[in-house]
């Protein structure tokens, strides 16, 4: 295939998963926008308001760019995971895998399928925020550069975790008993200088942690972790689990008997 | 001139141990309607799988119009149309978007892919169902929408596995006309089915797959020859109570007005008829018992098995 067909095969991909995620828009839209404005409301206005300042910021301050970056990390990963599984289960995949599509198209295709996704729902999610608080961005390019890399980083892991997927039970357990801990301790709504040193030290070992405070630097301009440090760490585990998804998709597993 | 497909020494054994293919070879050439038939687990679908990229070989190997599927499995894809056995599109997509995207996975850009969507689901009388999802078609249309999908990238080669299974009769007949039409056109099809009558009608040349092994590879004519013996049902006036003696053939009262009678190859039916005339027997109707091809395939798959089982 020349470029300009693999830019087709490429596109008609990433157009047909976000034709797939709006038309089920009540399932994959509108849910996250109703949790978040809880969020908002609940910890943010309602006990926010007793909590004082974190990190020099008011509470709502402080959490808006951890909740954003939430939404991001769930649903960049979920669409993929979901899309992709179901996918295998109606055996539609066999439509890709008869093409001549190849696996690196693929693998672009529904990771920026799920990165639409993911920065959707990060726009709606900002948009939303700016009902309960003023917010200012204090590094434009760490910002996007960021949410773009994570909403990548997560859609990779959905991918993978799709291809070993089995049944719609293996699809929700990563989200379930990984995504949702790691984010929830991963200094969305508290900084990690609040914890004793040593619970500190296992934070520094959840890779959300770093996603979350480089993101909250963007928009607030204060981190617990190095943003260099930060965004490599984020690089190198895209080319890893790209690494390890194109390996997958040669060797068929899953998807070839 | 290069073959359509070429399989040589196709193995697989799957994960379990069990081995689908011990050795499968044959060749379809160019503008051929070629039949792939065998018994359920003989491995048509694994032969078919392995050439389509959905299973992978354990050894051998697989050209379509000389692209090697090992050094260059975009050049076979590219040839290569596939009509699956089991309903394998998105059921939540529309059928025009379905067919878009399909052309869109072989670099087809959407005007185009649109233009193409609307020929094919004029011709296959889908049209009027382009804007409904999928899975509210009824399993003709289901069947005629994966046809469709497969003409997308306008194949070399189109594989058919089982195309008109549950379908009805009339509607059978209209896809047979519509696939002998696209054959007459230039498109090679490899057909399986277990429609014997469908496989004699349209395929001029056959394999027979059994145990993982072909087991016969010739043409429909060639093969349709070597059958022996044809059995007819005769209807009969007046009713019967015994078989009547018919010298030289064998015979089988079914019912009173009803007999079955075998006839050897070259034995003809003029005798038939004097011998039943001399006993007052009119024959008010006949029709062949069974499908020929039908008879010939489990003979020869009977004595595959045969041949296989310990003394």
């Amino acid at each position: 295939m020349n470029s300009q067909q693999l830019f087709v095969a490429f596109w008609t991909i990433l157009v047909r998963e976000i034709r797939r995620f709006t038309r089920i828009w009540a399932q994959t839209l509108l849910p996250p926008a109703i949790t978040i404005t809880l969020y908002y409301i609940i910890f943010g206005n309602l006990i926010g308001s007793r909590i004082g300042e974190m990190g020099g910021f008011n509470y709502m301050e402080y959490i808006v760019p951890g909740l954003i970056m939430m939404s991001v990390i769930t649903n960049s990963y979920s669409n993929v995971v979901s899309s992709f599984y179901s996918s295998k289960f109606q055996h539609n995949i066999e439509e890709l895998l008869v093409s001549p599509v190849p696996n690196w198209v693929i693998l672009a295709g529904y990771v920026f399928g799920g990165v639409a996704r993911g920065l959707m729902i990060g726009v709606i999610v900002t948009l939303l925020s700016l009902f309960f608080t003023d917010l200012q961005v204090h590094h434009l390019g760490v910002t996007v550069l960021v949410v773009l890399l994570t909403a990548i980083l997560f859609s990779l892991g959905g991918f993978i975790n799709a291809i070993f997927a089995q049944s719609f039970d293996d699809v929700s357990i990563v989200p379930t008993f990984v995504l949702t801990p790691l984010t929830y301790l991963g200094g969305v709504f508290y900084s990690i200088n609040l914890l004793p040193e040593f619970w500190q030290n296992v934070s520094l070992l959840n890779p959300i942690l770093y996603m979350v405070n480089t993101f909250r630097y963007g928009i607030l301009g204060v981190s617990d972790i190095s943003i260099g440090f930060a965004l490599t760490a984020i690089v190198v585990f895209i080319g890893l689990l790209s690494a390890w998804a194109l390996h997958l998709l040669k060797t068929g597993k899953g998807l070839r008997s | 001139m290069t073959t359509a497909l070429s399989i040589r020494d196709l193995r697989k054994v799957y994960g379990n141990g069990f081995e689908a293919l011990k050795g499968v070879s044959f060749d379809v050439e160019p503008g051929d309607f070629m039949a792939l038939l065998g018994p359920n687990g003989a491995g048509k679908s694994t032969t078919l799988g392995v050439v389509s990229s959905l299973v992978n070989k354990s050894s051998g190997t697989v050209s379509v119009f000389g692209h090697d599927l090992d050094s260059d499995p975009v050049g076979v894809k590219r040839h290569l149309g596939v009509v699956p056995q089991e309903f394998n599109f998105n059921q939540f997509e529309k059928v025009e978007h379905i067919l878009i995207t399909q052309a869109g996975y072989y670099g087809i850009p959407a005007a185009q892919a649109k233009e193409r969507a609307e020929h094919y689901l004029r011709q296959l009388g889908l049209w009027e169902k382009r804007d409904t999802p999928s899975r509210m078609l009824s399993g003709g249309m289901k069947r005629r929408l994966m046809i469709a999908r497969a003409l997308m990238h306008e194949p070399r080669l189109l594989i058919l596995d089982e195309p008109t299974a549950g379908v009805d009769i009339e509607l059978r007949r209209s896809m047979w006309a519509f696939l002998q039409d696209l054959n007459a056109k230039g498109t090679t099809i490899i057909l399986t089915t277990h429609y014997l009558e469908e496989a004699e009608s349209l395929c001029r040349n056959i394999a027979i797959i059994d145990h993982g092994q072909i087991v016969q590879n010739t043409s429909m004519r060639d093969l349709l020859a070597q059958l022996n013996t044809e059995t007819f049902l005769l209807d009969i006036q007046p009713p019967q109570t015994a078989t009547p003696e018919l010298d030289g053939y064998n015979a089988r009262l079914d019912s009173a007005q009803l007999l079955e009678v075998d006839v050897e190859k070259g034995q003809g039916l003029n005798d038939l008829f004097q011998q039943l005339q001399a006993q007052q027997v009119n024959v008010t109707s006949m029709r062949n018992k069974a499908n020929r091809l039908e008879e010939l395939f489990v003979s020869l798959v009977e004595k595959n098995l045969s041949e296989k089982e310990p003394a």
